[in-house]
């Protein structure tokens, strides 16, 4: 009998070794130091696959952090990381410090913070990476990065005066001053409207018919987003919410993008490989802020 | 504590009567508690991982959760066979223990991959198939019949303490790991103590080869115990009553979406549960040996459709439903097993536990689907009205099922 307690006291004393072991060699490294920081100024974009800074001066600095999409506001960050075989969104503080992340099923499409910093959302393509055409379904959710609710997927949300969830696919958040209200994409049947949500309710409501990937501006007034043509091709365009009046902008091009407000007048968006701005009352030009560059916020 | 009382040979040996229960029971239990311990870790990150993490909807979940426990419905049939045909009852219960072992280092290679992630839970559910029957044979096979609530309140009671410990150790290990979602840690960290539970069981666990007639266990013999109509309308009752049950990640999910709790407590919902699982077993065991096991049983139902009716009307102290979600568990899952033992001859005895555990598991598959797709369609507090109705349905048709026809 001795010899079996022996036994099981050695096996049990070496078990638990090896597994604190592992818990504690493996903990994440702490991120390499980096000269880069989300305080800013400057224009944080992906870039070569990784997340980068572009400083004032025009020079870009690198990071390690390998995204698929990148967003920053008021020091907190947000990354959409490919890790093996799977992806994650990492919520990042101003020195690129990874403070919590959430594994992601689907292909990383959108991400956002809301100006404060307090508030992070993503979202992913579940089926097929094509949405031009064909089935698709995409996943978005919210984070509370300060108290850490998580919304893991707006479907859940009620919708008032829509149909039910079911055929519902969310997509492309932005987020209010007040850290609750938000604006999203909502696909059923056939249209996209644009939907004001309460995180707090967990509710949302239409406001408009034909929106995709809508962006609010700084001073919550209006929607920068992408209007699809009859052609199927986006026109990046400009909604006042108060009158709903829509202002097409200088940008001919398709975009399909999120776009960022770079400032209260000008848009920023990713298109042909490269970071580009355009006024955002219809006027001017596009100009190129970055080549070989997307996904851009102005920090 | 528990390893000076367990000799191996004392219930074959000592008169297990005159012990509260019998050696082989505690070490048993011990075995449970360990390997509870790991499951546990796992199941209680599981469900926040896959619809939280991994954003399966409700529906989606509801498949894979129930899916995946009715799947074994077939291996449990067949680890009972084998467990009586061969009377190798500790040989199965130690493969199903190993493979729900191996099932965790399956978890690591999975990675975030719904589809893999779903085969692996399939595997260490066989693996709980596997053992559960010829567990709870040996249970029986070491106990006296006056004593088997006891003797499957005290085994469980001990399964539960490792089920209360698990979500506790997977925070901690969360905790040390410096990060809300190294699962990979949890997975190591389970494994190896799957591995202690499964070296347990080798080392002192008794299996009771030699005190059984010589009648060889065959499947129409097998199948043949469902002609009892003692046994049958047992069977009848438990299908009914599982398919009532709609399964713990879905009532977690719903106190966690309706306290809206943060992500990290998700753990401790589970924590509360077996707090009361573990503190009211042994009483609630002893009590059905006294007043008789289905009054017992039925209220331990009686406060499932109490814990369906709070969670429908959104309403209720969260520890209060934990509680009677925890004494809904002490007062049905051994004690309906010990309202079986008797009715089933030694050597068909794992067989008979297995074909009502897999009536429970092919029952629960479809309640959990449909529940997922119930709660998609019409909300949290239809479905869970829809799940009270059927326990208020199922609760009076087994008390005529299982009054008088057991013991």
């Amino acid at each position: 009998m001795k010899w079996r307690i022996l036994v099981a006291l050695t096996a049990t004393v070496v078990l638990a070794g090896a597994a604190l072991g592992y818990v504690w060699f493996t903990r994440p490294a702490p991120a390499t130091a980096s000269t880069l920081s989300l305080a800013g100024p400057g224009l944080l974009v992906r870039s070569d696959g990784v997340l980068a800074v572009i400083g004032p001066d025009g020079t870009k600095r690198a990071s390690n952090l390998r995204c698929a999409r990148v967003y920053a506001a008021h020091g907190t960050g947000v990354c959409l990381r490919e890790d093996v075989g799977a992806y994650q969104v990492t919520v990042l503080d101003a020195d690129l410090k990874a403070k919590r992340s959430i594994p992601l099923n689907g292909l990383p499409n959108r991400a956002r913070v809301s100006a404060s910093g307090r508030m992070v959302s993503w979202t992913t393509f579940v089926t097929g990476d094509s949405y031009n055409g064909g089935q698709f379904a995409t996943r978005s959710g919210i984070l509370d990065a300060r108290d850490g609710t998580l919304a893991g997927n707006l479907e859940n949300f009620t919708v008032q005066e829509g149909r039910p969830n079911q055929d519902a696919n969310f997509w492309g958040i932005t987020f209010a001053a007040d850290d609750n209200r938000f604006y999203a994409t909502m696909s059923t049947g056939g249209h996209r409207y644009l939907m004001e949500g309460d995180f707090a309710a967990r509710a949302m409501r239409q406001v408009k018919d034909n929106v995709e990937c809508p962006s609010l501006s700084p001073d919550g007034t209006r929607i920068a987003y992408k209007k699809m043509l009859p052609d199927r091709t986006w026109r990046l365009t400009v909604l006042d919410l108060a009158t709903l009046a829509e202002t097409p902008l200088a940008e001919t091009r398709s975009v399909d993008d999120q776009a960022a407000w770079l400032d209260g007048a000008t848009i920023g968006y990713g298109v042909d490989k490269g970071v580009w701005a355009v006024p955002a009352d219809g006027t001017g030009t596009p100009r190129l802020l970055a080549a070989d560059a997307e996904s851009p916020a102005a920090l | 504590m528990y390893l000076s009382t367990v000799r191996p040979g004392a219930s074959d040996k000592g008169a297990p009567a005159r012990r509260f229960v019998a050696g082989n029971v505690l070490a048993l239990g011990l075995v449970s508690l360990v390997t509870d311990v790991s499951a546990e870790m796992v199941t209680a990150v599981l469900p926040a991982y896959l619809v939280l993490g991994l954003h399966l909807s409700i529906a989606q979940y509801g498949v894979v959760d129930g899916l995946y426990t009715g799947a074994t419905a077939l291996t449990r049939l067949a680890g009972g066979y084998v467990a009586d045909r061969f009377r190798l009852r500790k040989l199965v219960a130690g493969l199903g223990y190993g493979l729900s072992a191996a099932a965790k280092l399956g978890l690591l290679a999975a990675g975030a991959v719904p589809g893999a992630i779903g085969a692996v839970i399939a595997v260490d559910r066989t693996g709980k198939g596997l053992r559960t029957a010829p567990r709870d044979a040996l249970i029986t096979l070491s106990s006296p019949a006056d004593g088997l609530g006891r003797a499957f309140g005290v085994h469980r009671t001990l399964d539960s303490m490792g089920a209360f410990a698990g979500p506790l150790c997977a925070m901690a290990v969360l905790a040390l790991a410096g990060s809300g979602q190294s699962y990979d840690a949890v997975f190591v960290a389970s494994f190896c103590a799957a591995v202690l539970g499964v070296l347990l069981l080798v080392l002192f666990v008794r299996d009771r080869r030699d005190e059984l007639p010589p009648v060889r266990a065959s499947l129409p013999r097998a199948f043949g115990l469902l002609r009892d109509g003692r046994f049958r309308g047992l069977c009848v009752a438990a299908v009914l009553l599982g398919a009532t049950t709609v399964g713990d990640g879905f009532v977690y999910l719903i106190l966690q979406r309706r306290d809206d709790l943060p992500v990290w407590t998700f753990p401790l919902l589970a924590v509360g549960a077996n707090l009361a699982y573990l503190l009211l077993a042994t009483p609630l065991g002893w009590l059905a040996d006294r007043i008789g096991r289905w009054p017992v049983v039925l209220g331990g139902y009686t406060a499932l459709l109490a814990v369906y009716l709070l969670l429908a009307s959104g309403h209720g102290p969260l520890p209060v439903i934990l509680g009677l979600y925890g004494l809904f568990y002490a007062a049905t899952d051994g004690v309906l097993m010990a309202l079986a033992g008797p009715l089933l001859p030694a050597e068909l005895r794992t067989s008979g536990f297995a074909l009502v555990q897999s009536g429970q598991a092919l029952a629960y598959l479809v309640s959990s689907v449909l529940f997922g797709l119930a709660w998609q369609a019409w909300g949290v507090p239809v479905a869970c009205l829809v799940a009270a109705g059927a326990v208020a349905v199922a609760l009076p048709v087994s008390g005529i099922l299982l009054k008088g026809r057991t013991s």
